[in-house]
């Protein structure tokens, strides 16, 4: 999840707490007092009208004229008004058992002990709900205070509807969940503007980060303000300014070194070139001597070769020269320019296989394999190639004792040789090196065992080069 | 299927083998210079050696020579540059000798016309096998000629005119060419192109193909940003097709 996603929310997290915690407490306190005020007017009212409409004595047989009168002034719209008289008995404790099996019989609500007993002596109310909807139940005895050693208990129940109050309250709810929808509304536009702008800075800084990772290097970014990013911003700007300068000596150095190699490339090839024409000239002439010079000449042209293109290599001056390549003819060219006889070099592989590479980098690789395979391992050499990871993989195994353990991982290190009396030989003893390197520019491998029959085994794999590097080359 | 071991290529005219051929030389190097015009000469050949390329441009003009072989690294004006100034208005045959390895001299050669390179220390026995190869005729044929379109191939004559215009082609152009259409609509590989041109053992390169493609269509496409004579055949090599 992004910053900027962690940041607004935790804004609107704390804003709808907030916000939520506000409007919970007044929803509470605004239900109360609604609630009180429709008790103590309702209460008020009804006590105030029982002591109108309720004589102090009743005479004998006006009981029901008291009652009816009663009823009728607290009859509102709002209002169900129910009178039980209930005869006194002398067993004051069974009283309140009596009220309230007066009450549910009489309302069909359930009240209280505590109501039951207290509205003998005084008014009493109980919120109920019945039928979704919420009523006030009063409940207090229809006579004066005075003078009720009477006979009866006259018990007056009112359920006062609260259906208004609870639609000011749905009203109010309602009003605060709009209010809090705005708060989180405004937290969101906030935390985002506040946001934006401390993760504008980090945008920008990412972005040149990444354009210094792809090897931009004279990426800067702009160092207004004074807080933590800016700081940043410089140390940022300071850092590719020391990467500029690093990498552009680097490179001067690469090219110089480059420049060294073609130098001393040209200076030593010029006079060879005299050497191998003059020596071609004298052997002509029929003089051992002079063959003999031809010879060396010619194998001093091959070490000074292979020197150069090591060097073209560690100076990166290599590159490939791609083109489309039946590796099945490529390896019989490379066997037949050489003069190896199948005798000597046995082929298998499929006929159609073409990988895109540098065939005569391949030509240089699978020589140099097979001709060491020949002077340092015993013939028959099996050169096996087979489709593999998009490209070519190509083993070179002959049936000789295989590389000394010790010689194994530095078989591919420049001027080693297996045998310990530097026997002479027409290797200059960079050909495997030139051959890892040549596999290395392709970006394939090469790698060396001993095989289950002692052989050395060299493993070469290259893959085919795609479009795109062709259109870089070319 | 046209592999490069094919051996229908074009047959070749041997009027050249073991003749003398007359070579204009440059290379600043004294003794490199004096080895080879020794050692070329000793292999039969008329040999003009020179130092410097403003000398080899006059040298040229003097002599007429059948091959030019310039060295690519010369005071003053350098062999990519004579070889440019020779195909500004000529279609003799160039061999550079390239003696730094470098990659950029290759292509640069090849951009500036050059027929062929070889690169130092050569052998003098090479070297003369590169200059018959470059020198050799294309085959006359009795087939005579082939017209694709306006552009009209003469076998007999050796000769290829575009809408009525001779068409100036060096002799491994028109070879290049010619073994196109040989089989037109069939793909060669550059491979297959340079062992029938340039007689090339494999593994040759594949750039040399390329370059004198490129020259070619610049004589005879009428649009060659967009060939439609000689076209690539991606991931293959080229194929003519007759319009």
């Amino acid at each position: 999840m992004g910053l900027r996603t962690r940041l607004a929310a935790a804004f609107v997290v704390v804003a709808l707490v907030a916000a939520l915690l506000a409007s919970g407490i007044s929803y509470v306190l605004v239900r109360r007092a609604l609630l009180e005020r429709v008790q103590d007017t309702e209460i008020t009212e009804i006590r105030q009208t029982v002591l109108r409409y309720a004589p102090v004595t009743t005479p004998p047989g006006g009981e029901e004229l008291v009652r009816q009168q009663l009823l009728a002034a607290l009859a509102t719209s709002d209002r169900r008004v129910w009178m039980i008289d209930l005869p006194a008995d002398r067993q004051a404790a069974r009283l309140d058992g009596r009220v309230r099996t007066a009450a549910a019989s009489a309302v069909g609500v359930p009240v209280s002990v505590v109501f039951s007993r207290r509205m003998l002596t005084e008014a009493v109310f109980q919120r109920v709900r019945v039928r979704g909807h919420s009523y006030l139940l009063i409940g207090m005895l229809a006579a004066q205070a005075q003078g009720q050693a009477g006979r009866t208990h006259p018990l007056l129940f009112v359920s006062v509807s609260l259906r208004r109050e609870e639609q000011e309250l749905a009203q109010f709810t309602r009003a605060l969940l709009i209010a809090d929808g705005l708060a989180v509304l405004v937290a969101l536009t906030m935390a985002l503007a506040a946001t934006r702008g401390v993760l504008r800075p980090v945008r920008v800084l990412g972005r040149a980060a990444r354009a210094l990772g792809e090897g931009d290097f004279s990426t800067r970014i702009g160092e207004r303000g004074r807080d933590e990013l800016t700081d940043l911003a410089r140390t940022f700007n300071r850092t590719a300014d020391q990467l500029e300068h690093m990498v552009g000596e680097l490179r001067a150095k690469d090219a110089a070194s480059r420049r060294f190699v073609a130098d001393v490339s040209h200076e030593l090839r010029t006079p060879l070139t005299s050497m191998v024409a003059m020596a071609e000239v004298l052997a002509e002439e029929g003089d051992d001597a002079a063959r003999l010079v031809a010879v060396e000449t010619r194998r001093l042209g091959t070490l000074v070769e292979h020197l150069i293109e090591i060097s073209r290599f560690d100076a990166g001056a290599a590159t490939l020269v791609l083109d489309d390549v039946v590796v099945a003819h490529a390896v019989a060219a490379t066997l037949d320019a050489r003069g190896w006889t199948t005798g000597e070099v046995a082929v298998d592989g499929p006929p159609d296989l073409v990988v895109r590479l540098d065939p005569r980098r391949l030509d240089v690789i699978v020589a140099n394999l097979v001709g060491n395979a020949l002077r340092h391992g015993r013939p028959p050499v099996r050169v096996a190639f087979r489709p593999e990871r998009n490209g070519v993989e190509l083993t070179v195994a002959d049936a000789g004792p295989g590389v000394p353990e010790d010689v194994l991982p530095l078989i591919f290190n420049r001027f080693v040789k297996a045998e310990a009396a530097r026997s002479r030989s027409d290797g200059s003893g960079l050909g495997l090196s030139i051959a890892l390197e040549n596999a290395g520019l392709h970006g394939g491998m090469l790698a060396v065992t001993n095989g289950p029959d002692g052989g050395a085994v060299f493993t070469l794999w290259l893959p085919s080069a795609d479009e795109e590097y062709e259109e870089y080359e070319a | 299927m046209s592999g490069f071991r094919d051996t229908r290529r074009t047959k070749i005219d041997k009027t050249h083998n073991g003749d003398v051929v007359s070579i204009l030389f440059v290379e600043d190097d004294p003794s490199a210079r004096a080895a080879l015009e020794l050692a070329l000469s000793r292999l039969g050949h008329s040999v003009t050696a020179r130092a410097t390329g403003e000398d080899g441009l006059e040298a040229l003009r003097a002599r007429r020579p059948e091959i030019a072989v310039l060295d690519v690294m010369l005071p003053g004006i350098d062999g990519i540059e004579v070889c440019r100034r020779i195909r500004r208005d000529d279609t003799l045959p160039v061999i550079l000798l390239t003696a730094r390895g470098d990659d950029l001299d290759v292509v640069l050669g090849l951009e500036a016309g050059a027929d062929d390179y070889v690169t130092k220390p050569v052998e003098p026995r090479v070297l003369d096998a590169r200059i018959r190869a470059v020198l050799r005729r294309a085959e006359q044929s009795h087939t005579d000629r082939s017209a694709y379109g306006d552009l009209v191939v003469d076998r007999s004559a050796l000769k290829v005119t575009k809408a009525g215009q001779d068409v100036r082609l060096t002799p491994t152009e028109l070879r290049l060419l010619l073994e196109l259409t040989r089989r037109p609509g069939q793909a060669m590989t550059r491979q297959h192109l340079l062992a029938a041109v340039w007689e090339h053992t494999y593994p040759g390169d594949s750039r040399l193909v390329d370059a004198c493609v490129q020259r070619v269509r610049a004589k005879i496409e009428d649009e060659p940003a967009e060939p439609r004579l000689i076209q690539t055949v991606r991931g293959f090599g080229y194929r003519f097709t007759a319009p």
